[in-house]
């Protein structure tokens, strides 16, 4: 990387927005052996949940996504993350069923994250930031099934996520087996590569190298750390397109030039780049980013089954469908092959498909219509069975 | 846009596929698990599932026909059989179906022997090489058959290993098959009256259909 983003003047995040959200006062213990208490959950749904309880959907977001699954962002007002797929008549219809999404614990949209307030141990009331204990994908599942269980739903028919949503998924299905009828992990993986834990190493290190970051505790002066989060998201963002799609999108192309002029020239992508990196910032929390990549980056399921990836799975009855895309460098085809061949070993029923794609990691939240036609049929069959 | 893939073979895409299936269809009783390798679109698994209450599941090797079938709410993984029955543990189906894939497979050999080792039985098509006008072609032209099952030329075929039904049950006593059942179809998937005699079936015989088991 050679070029920062322009200097910014960001004083402090967006004003505050209230979110829908349940607090739990018992709190949550946590795989670190520490205790958060209480934990806040932020949520959405849509749709009606039906007499039995039965057709609940959950929904798990990626790691900058948050529970504004299928409505306009409340702070960017722009379409909601994954309403290519969810909403009235999409492959997850809220038609029919009653989908959850919920902000993941760490996060920054209302549940409990190194934004929010605590009281430490001089009494004073003051952000988490970076006392914010370190959590895994199975401690975020966990908060979600303390809401789950107090909207009291007993069973979830389908639980979806892609990327980082599709690790909590599989620890959904692997912790809390008898709550998943149906498991959908897309465009993930069951640990996380040393190349990914790279690429999270850079932007953390971006993040770390921004005075204004000031070792976390940034919110004492309003100022956030918004050139280092930038570039996190910019580098982030090469990773989730494709060189494909990065050559079709921008090519070579400059901006307000048709040739070089070696002054000043800014190539497309670059612009590109910066805009995301620049977006970003209002709507995510430095300290938040910091938290949710270690998590991912802890993410080991064979690890935590003693080194048998089958065995998180063993006599599991959930059927799962497993999705990659074909140019996603980040989460590769032959990822989502080791999981498929492990739920093979449990005897599990699993279908998957590899959609061709050239959109890279992005495709999953984009217009894909095998994509959709495939992961709309699983759930449709997967709702026969459970007798909706 | 991605290019295909040279290295994936091409299906040998029977033709009267829902005959032939129907005839293994009646091989299997209500309640089965089965795997059916290279089961296409679904058509055997779609009909398992709700005639027969069968827990059944597929593998196949064409993308689209996997993403059809999962489209249909199957269970359908993409794969290949020489690649990916080793995942499966031993016993986890009473019916492992290889439905006129086994002569396009790299290893048959040991395709067939995963499948008696991941199913109590196994259900095995293919069309028979030894039938007449495959051996009258070559013994009058000289040149290899072409017939109408085996309709490509040799250079494009993806038919590697084509064998008779005497082969097939060479193998199985090689390797300790017991031949609970065998049929011999013509082309339209309709049985044929050569029961009594290997060498007329083997003879007259377009498609041959097979049950096994290990022996013991």
């Amino acid at each position: 990387m050679t070029q920062s983003p322009a200097p910014q003047t960001v004083e402090s995040a967006a004003a505050p927005v209230q979110h829908q959200a349940v607090t739990f006062p018992e709190g949550l213990a946590l795989d670190c052996g520490a205790v958060i208490a209480p934990v806040t959950v932020a949520y959405r749904t849509y749709g009606q949940l039906d007499a039995a309880r039965g057709n609940a959907v959950l929904i798990c977001h990626a790691l900058t996504g948050d529970q504004y699954v299928a409505e306009p962002h409340p702070i960017t007002g722009k379409p909601g993350w994954w309403e290519a797929v969810v909403g009235p008549g999409k492959p997850v219809d809220t038609d029919r069923f009653f989908v959850i999404c919920a902000n993941v614990l760490g996060g920054c949209m209302g549940s409990t994250g190194p934004r929010e307030m605590m009281t430490d141990a001089g009494g004073q009331t003051r952000p988490w930031g970076t006392d914010f204990p370190s959590i895994t994908i199975r401690d975020m599942v966990r908060a979600q099934k303390l809401l789950v269980s107090h909207l009291g739903i007993p069973r979830l028919l389908a639980v979806i996520g892609g990327s980082m949503g599709g690790m909590q998924v599989l620890e959904w299905a692997a912790t809390f087996p008898e709550m998943v009828f149906a498991a959908a992990p897309i465009a993930t993986a069951t640990h996380h590569s040393a190349q990914n834990i790279a690429f999270h190493e850079v932007g953390r290190a971006a993040i770390h190298s921004d005075p204004d970051w000031k070792g976390g505790r940034y919110w004492e002066d309003g100022r956030i750390p918004a050139r280092g989060l930038s570039v996190a998201r910019m580098v982030a963002h090469i990773t989730y397109l494709s060189e494909q799609a990065l050559s079709r999108k921008f090519g070579r192309r400059l901006r307000g030039a048709s040739a070089l002029t070696f002054l000043e020239d800014v190539f497309e992508v670059e612009s590109y780049l910066r805009h995301q990196g620049s977006t970003f910032v209002r709507r995510f929390d430095a300290n938040s980013y910091l938290t949710i990549t270690r998590a991912m980056d802890y993410f080991d399921m064979a690890a935590e089954h003693g080194g048998n990836l089958a065995a998180a799975f063993r006599g599991t009855g959930t059927r799962f469908f497993v999705a990659s895309f074909d140019s996603d460098w980040l989460f590769p085809t032959a990822e989502s092959r080791i999981l498929v061949r492990a739920l093979n070993a449990a005897a599990a029923n699993v279908s998957f498909v590899e959609i061709a794609s050239d959109k890279g990691h992005d495709a999953f939240l984009l217009d894909e219509p095998d994509f959709h036609a495939a992961l709309g049929g699983f759930l449709r069959g997967a709702a026969e069975r459970a007798g909706l | 846009m991605p290019v295909p893939d040279p290295s994936t073979p091409i299906r040998y895409v029977a033709k009267n596929m829902r005959l032939d299936l129907r005839l293994i269809a009646e091989m299997i009783p209500p309640g089965a698990r089965v795997l059916d390798i290279g089961c296409g679109d679904g058509a055997l698994l779609e009909h398992l599932t709700r005639e027969k209450g069968a827990d059944a599941r597929g593998i196949e090797i064409d993308m689209a026909q996997a993403t059809a079938a999962v489209a249909q709410g199957l269970a359908v993984i993409h794969g290949d059989a020489d690649n990916d029955l080793a995942f499966y543990p031993d016993g986890a189906f009473d019916y492992v179906v290889l439905s006129r894939t086994i002569h396009a497979v790299e290893k048959p050999r040991e395709v067939l022997r995963q499948m008696l080792r991941i199913g109590r039985h196994a259900i095995v098509s293919f069309p028979n090489f030894g039938h007449w006008e495959v051996r009258m072609k070559l013994l009058l032209t000289g040149r290899m058959p072409m017939t109408e099952t085996w309709g490509r030329p040799w250079h494009e075929t993806p038919n590697i290993h084509p064998c008779t039904l005497l082969d097939f049950f060479d193998l199985c006593a090689m390797d300790g098959y017991t031949v609970e059942r065998w049929l011999a179809v013509d082309e339209r998937g309709l049985k044929a009256p050569w029961e009594r005699s290997i060498r007329l079936a083997n003879l007259f015989g377009e498609q041959a259909l097979f049950q096994l088991r290990r022996a013991g």
